[in-house]
């Protein structure tokens, strides 16, 4: 019997990758040949070089774009095709709708699914005291910092109680620190939930902090160079970023990304 | 309040003084003719004079351009949206809707009565068609813009394409169609006035733009220009009841309502 903290959440969904390629009508190959198993509840990272392919590979997990060639299966293998409501996606920018509240932005994946009023708010409002806005619940998007609007737009992701999340270098725009607090919140969040996660980065010490498991991407057109088990604490807080294992993991991560051609 | 209501209104009301001051001194002390060019103080007492007929003739001009413009408003975002709704579709029509911007309406007025017949109707109709162009191209600029990562996230969550619609494209587009409305609301004044130059007779329900024409047949150059004046007036009027409305719908989230260094 596995620690219950431990154990995947029931929802959690796996994902497999074979020989995934991506094609663009222009003709260029962003992604050749990826293979990429992540089991139910796992958080990896995918880490690569800018403009490799990574955000190309995610919007394929996704189902919003088409694959060339290779298998793209998410969900248990045999269970059929999830539903797509069972994952959830986080763009690089929040992407909010500026004319709804807070609130109103973070129901509209259930009101899309045609949730009752009364049900959807009530989870809107318990995915934005996760994200710990709950002051912020009846403002406009316009009345937030940056960092604000990213958890809000963490929130409307989570208000599904996805199995899978996919986050496409979601914080790379704000600054260090709100970074490093929005990873810590992430990680939490996972600790507590166990769903699946697969996250997009360019940066070295965001993949080593927030994931279980750092998958290297080579340049475009991208293929896995290599991957890193992360045998870290699974509590982790800033004075982690010092220690000596957090330095030689990211030296490890940097050596495998310059094999990779970076 | 007032203060601020004075550092806004007075410089043009000072300029708007010194302007109707010069051109009364210049006209008296060169002894302008005046079926030339009446003096402001001529203008003001035929207003007063004749304020029965004129006022009127604002009302009967002012009701075909409101119901030209709503007309315009109504139709316009319908074919907007319709234009917008595939590629083929605004390649196929677009082209068409262009030959209401360039069709020169006093050659095709003399054509409205011979459908319509004299009175209100041809006249509204003058106002719609030199009035709706701006509204179907901002009503399909508006919804071309709307962000792709928004698009992708209905998407990912199943939206169905009315409610796609009304949830995003919509009120995405809001603040580009409020500005081609802004547009029209004064071309609709216009339309009416040119219309009413073919479209209607003298008499006791004779519009500004037939007034004009009569005044300016019997050389009462002032009451000409009182009749001028009140059309501009009319015009302004309508622009600002748009503006107060696109500023109302349009203040919580807009960037162009934000007040500014936010």
């Amino acid at each position: 019997m596995s620690n219950p903290v431990e154990s995947p959440s029931p929802r959690a969904i796996s994902v497999s990758l074979r020989s995934v390629r991506r094609t663009f009508p222009t003709g260029v190959t962003a992604v050749d040949g990826v293979d990429l198993e992540v089991g139910p509840g796992e958080f990896v990272a995918v880490l690569g070089p800018s403009g490799c392919g990574k955000s190309t590979l995610l919007r394929a997990v996704a189902g919003l774009d088409p694959v060339q060639a290779g298998r793209v299966e998410v969900g248990a293998p045999g269970a059929g095709a999830p539903g797509r409501h069972d994952l959830a996606f986080v763009f690089q920018d929040a992407h909010l709708l500026p004319w709804r509240r807070v609130r109103g932005n973070v129901a509209l994946p259930l009101e899309l699914r045609r949730v009752g009023r009364p049900e959807r708010l009530r989870a809107a409002d318990e995915a934005i005291a996760q994200v710990e806005l709950a002051e912020a619940a009846t403002r406009f998007p316009a009345q937030l910092s940056g960092g604000m609007r990213m958890r809000v737009s963490l929130a409307r992701a989570l208000v599904t109680d996805p199995g899978l999340l996919l986050l496409d270098e979601p914080f790379a725009a704000l600054d260090e620190l709100t970074r490093q607090r929005l990873d810590e919140q992430l990680r939490a969040l996972w600790r507590r939930r166990r769903m699946t996660v697969l996250f997009v980065t360019h940066s070295l010490s965001e993949a080593a902090f927030l994931a279980e498991r750092v998958v290297v991407l080579s340049r475009r057109p991208a293929r896995v160079v290599g991957e890193v088990a992360v045998a870290l604490a699974e509590e982790r807080t800033a004075a982690l970023r010092t220690t000596p294992e957090f330095v030689a993991l990211v030296r490890r991560l940097q050596d495998l990304l310059a094999a990779g051609g970076a | 309040m007032i203060a601020r209501l004075l550092r806004a209104a007075g410089p043009p009301a000072v300029a708007f003084l010194a302007f109707n001051l010069a051109w009364e001194a210049a006209t008296r002390l060169f002894d302008v003719p005046l079926y030339l060019l009446p003096p402001p103080s001529r203008i003001v007492r035929a207003l007063w004079q004749h304020a029965g007929t004129l006022w009127r003739g604002t009302a009967i001009t002012g009701q075909a351009a409101l119901a030209g413009f709503v007309l315009s408003a109504g139709f316009g975002v319908l074919s907007g949206v319709v234009l917008a709704s595939a590629r083929w579709v605004e390649r196929a029509v677009f082209p068409f809707t262009v030959f209401l911007q360039t069709v020169p309406l006093v050659a095709i007025a003399p054509l409205l009565v011979v459908w319509l017949g004299f009175g209100i109707r041809p006249v509204a109709v003058a106002a719609f068609i030199v009035s709706v162009f701006p509204v179907i191209v901002n009503t399909v600029t508006g919804i071309r813009s709307v962000d792709p990562a928004l698009i992708d996230l209905f998407r990912l969550y199943g939206a169905s394409r009315p409610a796609r619609l009304v949830k995003l494209e919509l009120p995405a587009a809001l603040p580009s169609v409020f500005a081609g409305l802004r547009v029209a609301a004064g071309l609709a004044v216009i339309g009416a006035v040119v219309g009413e130059f073919v479209a209607s007779y003298a008499g006791d329900d004779a519009g500004l733009g037939m007034l004009a024409l009569t005044f300016s047949r019997e050389s009462h150059t002032d009451r000409l220009f009182a009749a001028v004046g009140l059309a501009s007036l009319l015009g302004l009027a309508m622009f600002s009841a748009v503006s107060l409305a696109s500023h109302l719908a349009l203040r919580n989230w807009h960037a162009s309502q934000q007040p500014p260094g936010r």
